[in-house]
């Protein structure tokens, strides 16, 4: 099928963008890499759009080391993120994701912040970013806040970001010097969206597990890192098999899904701990 | 509805080393200018949600899906499709290993696996058959197996380090 675009505008500058969504008339969407986005007008999914596309904003990409945090444009793009020197050494959860993302031509013009303001429950980087436990920077028409990777996520492809607010970048805590971060899904074929996947990072504060694909948004498993923290892995596996409610599609059943959520943290656990590459 | 929105979208651009203006449908995608507005038929357009790769060209240095970028946003872009690339003859090589190794049936799905394949092998160096796969990965083909594809494409690999006679 052919997309139905409402229209179309090229934000000058981030002042401009946020000028343009509120010209919308509430049909403003924000155009960044386009990789979900145009995906979803061609299928029909989304129409009457009224583009407001920020890919040419300068200033919304690229890392930048603020000492003990690490701040990520939003328009930085997925080939960018995997390949960072930044990312690999302080954030090497999201540069792992990234492989995992699509194909190279996809991860060559997806960007970061529209893969978290699309908040496909299937995707990669959300979850990433409750296992890092990330804050996301938010601008809008009245200057920037912020909000908690926890707090941001509110439903299926909802988000706590306003018809009239663009995201504009993420910052993530730099890992510390012991620090582990695993990411491990299974997909039917490489670059598939996952059946489950799950990300793990072992700090000195705890244990910090999250999931993809098991339900309407990514999820954070507490009382699997409870037990991971007393150092019970098999009381992990179970509480977390007993604290998702996985859904049942042509892709894989309930049951499966939270079959292998348990095979996973058994390999990440496993991975975190040197015994498996 | 404001007019801060354009139905309509002026771009000027290159293609294939031409310089090209045009304006533009909001909502069009890239493969449909290319095959209907410019002629340039190479670049398919199939499953139109980035699935399959027949519509992958190269923008600004880069593979990317056709069919996943608007016509809008390509101006002040460098376009690279597979007509381009075979009149200059950039990637005579490799086509040239894909007919010596069968690496294409019906040829769907060919301009597309070239330009991802020509991505990795610009890279340098003879890439792992495993590499390879995972590189076409987004790039399918309903004729060959892939089989003959990654021969051809770690034959062109081996050629161009000066591992094999060509």
């Amino acid at each position: 099928m052919k997309a139905s675009a409402g229209g179309y505008a090229r934000a000058n500058n981030l002042s401009h963008a946020i000028e343009l969504l509120a010209l919308s008339d509430g049909m403003g969407r924000v155009l960044a890499g386009g990789q979900s986005l145009i995906a979803a007008m061609n299928m029909r999914l989304s129409t009457g759009d009224m583009l407001v596309d920020i890919s040419r904003v300068s200033g919304l990409s690229g890392v930048i080391d603020e000492g003990e945090t690490l701040r990520i444009g939003a328009l930085t793009k997925h080939v960018e993120i995997g390949a960072h020197p930044l990312i690999r050494a302080h954030a090497p959860l999201l540069a792992d994701a990234v492989s995992f993302i699509a194909h190279a031509a996809i991860r060559n013009r997806g960007t970061i912040g529209g893969a978290l303001a699309h908040a496909d429950p299937a995707a990669e980087f959300p979850a990433c970013m409750l296992a890092l436990g990330a804050t996301l920077h938010i601008h809008g028409p009245d200057g920037e806040r912020s909000a908690a990777a926890e707090d941001f996520f509110e439903d299926l492809f909802e988000t706590s970001i306003k018809e009239d607010e663009i995201l504009t970048a993420i910052t993530v805590p730099k890992a510390e010097a012991d620090e582990r971060q695993v990411l491990q899904e299974v997909a039917r074929r490489s670059g598939d969206y996952a059946l489950v996947g799950l990300c793990l990072v072992a700090r000195s504060s705890g244990h910090r597990i999250s999931l993809l694909s098991v339900a309407s948004t990514p999820i954070l498993a507490r009382n699997a890192m409870t037990q991971l923290d007393q150092g019970n892995v098999d009381g992990a596996v179970a509480a977390l098999r007993a604290e998702i409610d996985p859904p049942s599609d042509t892709q894989a059943s309930a049951s499966y899904r939270r079959h292998i959520a348990g095979i996973l943290l058994r390999r990440a656990v496993a991975q975190e701990k040197g015994d498996f590459a | 509805m404001t007019k801060a929105f354009a139905d309509k979208v002026v771009i000027e651009l290159t293609v294939n080393g031409e310089p090209v203006e045009a304006r533009v449908p909001a909502g069009q995608h890239v493969v449909d200018f290319l095959r209907q507005d410019l002629g340039l038929t190479g670049a398919h357009a199939s499953c139109e949600h980035g699935v399959c790769g027949a519509c992958t060209i190269r923008v600004d240095g880069s593979s990317v899906r056709g069919c996943l970028m608007l016509a809008a946003q390509l101006d002040g872009s460098d376009v690279w499709t597979i007509e381009g690339l075979s009149d200059k003859e950039a990637i005579r090589d490799l086509q040239e290993a894909f007919i010596a190794r069968n690496a294409l049936q019906c040829g769907f799905c060919t301009p597309g696996m070239l330009v991802a394949a020509e991505e990795l092998l610009a890279q340098g160096g003879v890439p792992e058959r495993a590499t390879i796969r995972e590189h076409l990965s987004g790039n399918y083909c309903r004729c060959t197996g892939y089989e003959a594809i990654v021969d051809a494409v770690e034959t062109v690999a081996q050629q161009r380090a000066g591992q094999v006679q060509v």
